[in-house]
């Protein structure tokens, strides 16, 4: 079919409208900003990285899809958990999406393998990953992280266990991820400076089917053992601590993801009185987490945990910045420093970032307890403005190496 | 035949003018796909070995490159062939080991001899950084060429990719190329004749884990992060899926299968989110429709149409 001429014509003319508008700059104002969600929907990470796409989803629902009185266009991408896939995606969204902001990746390895990018495409990213170094020896200029690093919460829980618990002899167990790794080595640092000791390691793999042999290792005089899993793992290990019989013969702590609320919904009275760490609790009682706690509850069934959370307070750091900026996304440089010298009170509490895009904010001491029914966890204590540092000098704490397997080293094994 | 291989090499030059830079970025992913796959063809489709550990020699040339210039801070005039001698010979060794069996013997054995080298990337934490991966590594330029650029990256890997192939090519159709496929076909028979089946097997092996190892440095290259996964099972898995589907045995059909695998895996996720999904209906109508793999299936159906015609 041939185009007639008044098809032509009105195309001419709209055409022409459009030209009119860019060269006015309304096009500009009128243009949303593209926001690329790097998540995990495929997979054993799966179940996090949905978390994060409902956190954010109802991020700006709540606020009609509107960010500093512009539209927010999210696009998701799925890394499938990989890293040349979260590569691949990541180019996706900057190069065929054209997003002006990143928000994510879930695990740390995928930060990892698109933190050369990010620097060269100059793309800021409000993080999700919880590696170290990303905000550490290797600082990602375009990298901010409100969440917290691997060992940021773990830090807390080695004061609580060692000052106010005053365990003496504990164990660690972790997924052997560089996550795990992190968070234990972090633990074990802050414990045994407070005068504990960390007399047995353990790092079974991502996906061990089974927790026998390993419970079976546990050395029985400890006081405790401290939890640094990811995922359902927590909940799996816990359930067959129990099964073992071993539940009152040693006190059991966790980390930020140990027994997340995403699981805490499938656990029974084996989880009561639990302690964990995180920087976030579906607890708290603050203005913004009093509304979305129970507004995501509401559409989902369950309490939000780290990764609803995580994205949810990253649309606050976000919608501040860009608030900042007058709505402007395109001038990256005067976004990105705004991202970095944001300090607004999100569901997690404060949030401030020290000068290599770490955020600097409440870390809450919670524990398992039954309420209307439901597991929560019910915040006991309050470690304010804690630092990725802990209470260590900046320069003295990255002068040592990344916290690993190895290091710090444990000098007190039996 | 030959006039239609020209044409899409001049299509494929041309791409980067025409097209994004995202589509540029996946056509390397894909070529390097096609190198990995081509190379692990050789094994299963002319020597009738199907290997389940080819990965290795990907992940060993790239953490090896990857290593060299981190640690040792050698340019990469010197760590790009360190890394190819030093996979070749890793090649040598696991191929003396594996090529101890045959059929479904030689596929434990060489799942097994990759699962080693997979757990030495997660576990040797001083030289691999574990989990973690190494970071932080850069591109070459040869002849001052800086292949920083997608599009520049993008041709060199083309050159690369048509110089394998064709490589490839002579190799399959040389005189080795048919003892190799008489040992796949009458192994016994090509023993009785006086032709050693072990050494023919062996050198084959070698030969294919020397082009795995120029995947994993152009692998290494591109994404400039290397990390233990890309050891692992399931890579080796993908790149068997990539030469099955394509066909294996033909000199096409790797190609096409890696990139239908990189496509279904990088593009369709963006749109369908069950892609996992997707790709497991792709490869069992494959599967059902065309047994022999995608270009042979083409092949045989054209010919019928053809035919059908006259």
């Amino acid at each position: 079919m041939a185009i007639d001429r008044r098809q032509f014509l009105q195309g001419a003319a709209a055409a022409g409208v459009g030209v009119a508008y860019s060269g006015l700059g309304f096009g500009q104002s009128a243009e949303p900003v593209r926001l690329g969600l790097l998540t995990v929907k495929t997979g054993p990470l799966a179940s996090g990285g949905i978390d994060m796409e409902r956190g954010l989803e109802l991020y700006l629902k709540e606020r009609g899809g509107m960010m500093a009185g512009r539209k927010i266009e999210v696009i998701v991408a799925d890394t499938g958990g990989s890293p040349a896939t979260a590569l691949t995606k990541t180019q996706e969204l900057v190069e065929r999406n054209k997003v002006h902001v990143l928000t994510g990746p879930l695990a740390a390895f995928e930060a990892l393998a698109i933190d050369d990018y990010v620097r060269t495409q100059k793309i800021p990213i409000l993080s999700v990953a919880a590696a170290e170094d990303m905000t550490q020896r290797k600082a990602n200029p375009w990298f901010v992280r409100a969440t917290s690093t691997s060992a940021q919460c773990a830090h807390v829980m080695g004061h609580y266990c060692a000052t106010v618990l005053k365990y003496k002899k504990m164990i660690v167990i972790a997924d052997d991820i560089a996550y795990g790794q992190e968070m234990n080595a972090g633990f074990q640092r802050v414990f045994e400076e407070n005068g504990g000791k960390v007399i047995q390691k353990l790092f079974p793999p991502l996906t061990a089917p089974d927790y026998g042999s390993f419970i079976a290792q546990l050395k029985t005089d400890a006081d405790a053992i401290f939890l640094g899993f990811a995922g359902s793992n927590g909940f799996r290990f816990v359930r067959q601590f129990n099964e073992y019989g071993m539940s009152g013969k040693m006190k059991i702590v966790g980390g930020m993801t140990a027994l997340d609320e995403s699981v805490l919904r499938n656990m029974g009275d084996e989880a009561l009185g639990l302690l964990t760490v995180c920087w976030y609790s579906a607890e708290l009682n603050n203005p913004i987490n009093v509304k979305f706690a129970p507004a995501f509850r509401k559409i989902y069934g369950y309490d939000p945990g780290f990764y609803a959370a995580a994205t949810y307070v990253n649309g606050d750091v976000l919608n501040a910045a860009l608030t900042a900026v007058g709505g402007n996304a395109g001038n990256k440089d005067a976004l990105m420093a705004a991202l970095k010298k944001t300090s607004v009170q999100t569901a997690r509490g404060p949030v401030k970032f020290d000068t290599y895009g770490n955020v600097v904010g409440n870390v809450y001491v919670r524990r398992v307890e039954r309420k209307d029914g439901r597991l929560v966890n019910a915040v006991v204590e309050t470690y304010p403005d804690v630092s990725q540092f802990w209470k260590y000098d900046a320069k003295q704490f990255l002068a040592n190496p990344v916290y690993s397997r190895d290091w710090p080293p444990a000098k007190n094994l039996q | 035949m030959k006039r239609s291989h020209l044409l899409l090499l001049v299509v494929l030059i041309a791409l980067p003018w025409f097209s994004g830079e995202y589509y540029v970025n996946l056509a390397s992913q894909i070529l390097i796909a096609a190198i990995f796959a081509a190379s692990l063809n050789l094994l299963v489709g002319y020597a009738g070995l199907t290997s389940l550990g080819h990965a290795s020699y990907l992940g060993l040339s790239a953490y090896i490159s990857a290593w060299l210039s981190l640690r040792m801070g050698l340019g990469h005039a010197l760590t790009a062939p360190a890394a190819l001698l030093a996979t070749t010979l890793t090649g040598c060794a696991f191929g003396w080991i594996a090529l101890r069996a045959s059929g479904l013997g030689f596929l434990m054995l060489t799942l097994a001899l990759s699962q080693i080298v997979w757990g030495l990337g997660y576990r040797w934490v001083g030289v691999t950084n574990g989990d973690n991966g190494l970071s932080g590594l850069t591109r070459p330029a040869p002849f001052g060429i800086d292949l920083a650029n997608s599009a520049a990256y993008y041709w060199f890997v083309l050159i690369i990719t048509t110089l394998v192939l064709l490589v490839i090519a002579r190799f399959v159709n040389s005189p080795f190329g048919a003892t190799l496929r008489g040992t796949r076909d009458q192994p016994r028979r090509m023993s009785s004749l006086g032709y050693d089946v072990w050494g023919i097997r062996w050198v084959t092996f070698v030969f294919a884990s020397f082009l795995g190892a120029v995947a994993g440095l152009l692998y290494v290259y591109f994404n400039k992060y290397i990390h233990p996964s890309v050891m692992s099972v399931t890579v080796s898995a993908e790149a068997l899926l990539a030469v099955i589907a394509g066909g294996s045995g033909t000199l096409a059909g790797p190609v096409v299968g890696a990139a239908l695998v990189m496509l279904l895996k990088n593009y369709a996720s963006a749109y369908v989110e069950r892609w996992n999904m997707l790709m497991g209906f792709v490869f069992v109508f494959i599967v059902i429709v065309m047994p022999a793999g995608i270009v042979p299936g083409t092949q045989a159906l054209l010919r019928r149409l053809g035919g059908g015609r006259k």
